[in-house]
């Protein structure tokens, strides 16, 4: 039985010039207990697609044209009073966001029993009751304990199940997921969506499931709905869309998403494998830190021991991935080894200079040789210079060439990360996040530095645009000869760049080794754990 | 340390700023849907300024007629009057408005109007002044605050602590003891009293650039302290400062006009507004027209400054 089905959907938004529509008669259906993804990179119009359904469009949105059939009903028109009937009661939405969906001045049990005074439950006692067996119901132990508590203390993966919860308080017939996994940990997002899948197999709810990423998609949906710039490009079962894309897009998107490939991704042998002589020379590693330990200090407690006795060594000319979660100390690692941090124990080796005990002065010097890339492209860029202006901004710190060399330069780098010549003069804010990234990595190498640090800096990007980028990396160490030490939590990536790895738990290094031997034969139990949790592995390798 | 808490006209330009960010499009991938696709135009703050929608909002380009006329008045006041702001005319004392004397005359005949004309220049260079020491003291102490930050830090927020926790008028009236009468003097104490504001939100804004990412990206390619201070901290920081700073232009207008009410500012026969308001006084009952049109005056003035205010502070994200 049907239990949603979209005909037609037509949405516009009021924009500067008149209104643009930005869905184009999009159409699908959702049958009961299924799950249904709707894949797409950002602005393709899947997440106002899915508010659209509900009536939850932000200011200046409006559904223009088509049917939203709500078992057999159709909901288009409703006013926002009327379809506050049904969001809840038959709808529910889990949203993207499980940090700024929650109020931060209110208990947790408060906020998932609103749901229910607001739909008419009046007895304390019994909203009570309800609120804890849904807390228990999504996994949250000790619901007694966490419904008292706010949502700063609890973790990004409980603030989601918080979220669920809510969702599901009114037993709705279907669940609209948007990005419910985006911002957690890989697996943490295993867990949640285990959780989802579960509500659906034991409560016959569907799910319309709204995710940028095909693994995602591929493993937990039965049906497959891509859309692209608005339009539903193809559509069908999730096993016949994976085994044989028709739409090119489709195909371009399986391509990219890095959980997917089939086979191992050898990188190519960089250049010192094939030259005897530097590899004869004395010292392969461009990198070798040994027993760094960091410790931040605590008010009042133990100082918290962040970094804790990790030892790596990165060959010239090849990728170190550093994996793990949230709070296990990868990042850390990376601005010890920058020096943006004093390592509080241990030395880092930097082709022949102890970096762990320099002067500020030295560690300036330094920077000709290390370049950091930030995770975040939105905010690693001055909004108020111009892309020359960034791209030079090293060449000008340490005064290297005159004005118009730098400008060559910055022009040059430019081109060298495929950019369009013209964006030199214009400001971070009229580029994409791609395009963004592109360009902090053409600022990252400006100085020629041997070693490139990047600190998640595919994490933020949608998969087609993550494999545009990995390509240009693996190109530029091709060509340059980089060292990269690539911090990530996902191991699909990791996989598609990195020669060797180090696996990180709580400070400390579980797990070291080349890549493909660690993917194949993972020894310890929390590198098994992250593997498992890789979306789409598992289609693949069955 | 403890949570600043910011000063109430801060808090305007501040939250005028929060609705503008937040209430167009709540969601920012819905806006990036919604933008139009191709490079947005690129756009100088002043033409930000008049680029709400198509049109700029009315309001705005009243208050800034009302700022432009006060500037004239300031700068070529024969222009707009033909009357002796000091001079009256003894026969034609107190007289309502009328055709010839648009706002009356006072109580030796005076036409009020060219009173007020000309003492524009006495009332806006002295709320120039008043901001200027204000945003140069405040600023630096601020900027130095929060870009060294530290014991430094702390030593100077607590003496801008010291200066909030004085009563506005109180500290004005003690610089003024302290400097002499006159109305450079009345606008420096109005200046001073504003350092406080003018520090607090500079150091904010300092402190919110420095943690940025792209600020640790510019020292991580080799810039030096000052380099970077000039190159990303000052110029990300100061907008909201330029916007407390034409905000801070209508509360000194105020702030003279209330010190040469109470005496403390120009001495007689200058016609600075709040004296003509104190002149005025002793004729309420009789000659309205001596305090109500100045206050008026006043009054418009500093609305259309706070009116330009707030547009910069909403274009300054």
């Amino acid at each position: 039985m049907t239990v949603l089905s979209v005909e037609g959907l037509r949405v516009s938004y009021a924009g500067r010039s008149g209104r643009r529509e930005v869905v184009h008669g999009v159409g699908f259906d959702v049958t009961e207990g299924e799950v249904v993804a709707l894949v797409g990179e950002s602005g393709s119009g899947k997440s106002t697609t899915a508010h659209a359904l509900i009536g939850l469009l932000p200011e200046g949105g409006r559904v223009d044209g088509g049917a939203v059939r709500l078992g057999g009903v159709d909901i288009a028109g409703w006013s926002s009073r009327r379809l506050r009937a049904v969001r809840g009661v038959s709808v529910g939405l889990v949203p993207q966001d499980p940090v700024a969906s929650l109020d931060p001045v209110r208990p947790i049990g408060v906020q998932v029993g609103e749901i229910l005074r607001v739909h008419g439950e009046r007895d304390a006692r019994v909203v009570r009751a309800r609120v804890l067996e849904l807390l228990e119901r999504v996994g949250l132990d000790d619901p007694e304990l966490r419904s008292r508590q706010y949502p700063h203390e609890l973790s990004g993966g409980m603030r989601q199940r918080v979220l669920i919860a809510t969702a599901i308080a009114l037993r709705p017939r279907l669940i609209i997921a948007d990005e419910p996994t985006s911002a957690l940990d890989a697996t943490v997002q295993r867990r949640i969506l285990d959780l989802i899948d579960g509500l659906r197999r034991e409560e016959g709810t569907s799910v319309l499931l709204v995710t940028h990423d095909l693994g995602v998609a591929a493993d937990r949906a039965q049906r497959i709905v891509v859309l692209k710039d608005g339009r539903v490009v193809e559509e069908g079962p999730a096993a016949d869309i994976l085994a044989g894309p028709r739409d090119a897009y489709t195909r371009q998107l399986l391509a990219d998403a890095p959980a997917l490939e089939t086979g191992f991704r050898r990188p190519p042998a960089p250049l010192f494998l094939r030259d005897a002589s530097a590899a004869a020379a004395e010292n392969p590693y461009a990198i070798t830190a040994t027993g760094l330990v960091k410790e931040f200090a605590v008010r009042g407690r133990e100082p918290f021991r962040a970094v804790d006795d990790v030892s790596f060594r990165v060959r010239r000319g090849t990728t170190h991935a550093l994996v793990g979660e949230s709070g296990s100390g990868k990042t850390t690692t990376a601005r010890l080894v920058t020096r943006f941090l004093h390592p509080d124990a241990g030395s880092i080796d930097l082709d022949g200079t102890d970096v762990a005990g320099l002067s500020r002065s030295e560690v300036r010097e330094l920077r000709r040789r290390i370049q950091l890339v930030y995770q975040n492209p939105f905010s690693s860029l001055d909004p108020r210079q111009s892309i020359a202006q960034i791209v030079a901004e090293p060449l000008h710190n340490f005064r290297e060439g005159r004005r118009a060399d730098r400008a060559a330069r910055a022009a040059e780098l430019i081109d060298r990360v495929a950019l369009p010549h013209d964006v030199l003069d214009r400001t971070p804010r009229e580029l994409s996040g791609g395009q963004r990234q592109r360009v902090a990595i053409a600022r990252a190498l400006a100085i020629r530095p041997d070693v490139v640090v990047l600190d998640e800096a595919v994490s933020a990007l949608d998969v087609t645009v993550q494999a545009r980028i990995l390509e240009l990396l693996e190109s530029l160490q091709q060509e340059l000869g980089l060292t990269y030490l690539f911090i990530s939590h996902d191991l699909a990536v990791v996989r598609r760049i990195s020669h060797t790895v180090s696996v990180m738990r709580r400070g400390r290094v579980v797990e070291q080794g080349a890549t493909e031997e660690l993917f194949a034969n993972p020894t310890h139990e929390y590198t098994r754990e992250l593997l498992a949790a890789v979306p789409g592995r598992t289609e693949v390798a069955a | 340390m403890t949570a600043p808490v910011l000063p109430p006209e801060i808090d305007a330009v501040r939250s005028a700023a929060r609705d503008e960010a937040s209430g167009v499009v709540a969601d920012p991938i819905e806006a990036d849907a919604a933008a139009e696709s191709g490079r947005p135009a690129r756009r100088s703050t002043i033409a930000r300024l008049f680029a709400r929608g198509r049109r700029p909002s009315w309001t705005l380009v009243l208050a800034v007629a009302v700022v432009v006329i006060a500037v004239l008045w300031a700068l070529i006041p024969w222009a707009f009057t033909g009357y002796d702001p000091i001079h009256g005319v003894p026969a034609e004392k107190l007289q309502p408005p009328s055709l010839e004397h648009w706002f009356g005359t006072d109580a030796i005949g005076r036409d009020l109007y060219a009173r007020v004309v000309h003492g524009a220049v006495h009332s806006l260079s002295g709320a120039l002044i008043a901001v200027t020491v204000g945003l140069a003291a405040g600023t630096i102490i601020g900027v130095v605050a929060g870009s060294v930050g530290g014991i430094v830090d702390e030593i100077l927020m607590r003496i801008v602590d010291v200066l909030l926790s004085i009563p506005g008028l109180l500290l004005m009236l003690s610089v003024i003891i302290l400097l002499g009468f006159g109305t450079v003097n009345a606008a420096i104490a109005v200046g001073v009293v504003s350092v406080a504001s003018f520090a607090r939100l500079s150091r904010s804004e300092v402190v919110r650039v420095r943690r940025s990412d792209y600020v640790e990206a510019a020292f991580g390619s080799g810039g030096t302290f000052f380099s970077v201070l000039r190159r990303h901290v000052l110029p990300n920081s100061l907008t909201a400062v330029i916007g407390l700073a034409a905000l801070q232009f209508g509360t000194a207008i105020l702030a003279i006009s209330t010190l040469g009410f109470l005496g403390y500012g120009a001495p007689p026969p200058t016609p600075e507004w709040g004296l003509l308001i104190a002149e005025g006084r002793n004729y309420v009952a009789t000659a309205w027209w001596l305090t109500t049109l100045p206050g008026l005056v006043v009054l418009v003035v500093v609305l259309s400054a706070n009116r330009i205010s707030q547009s910069l502070g909403r274009s300054s994200r």
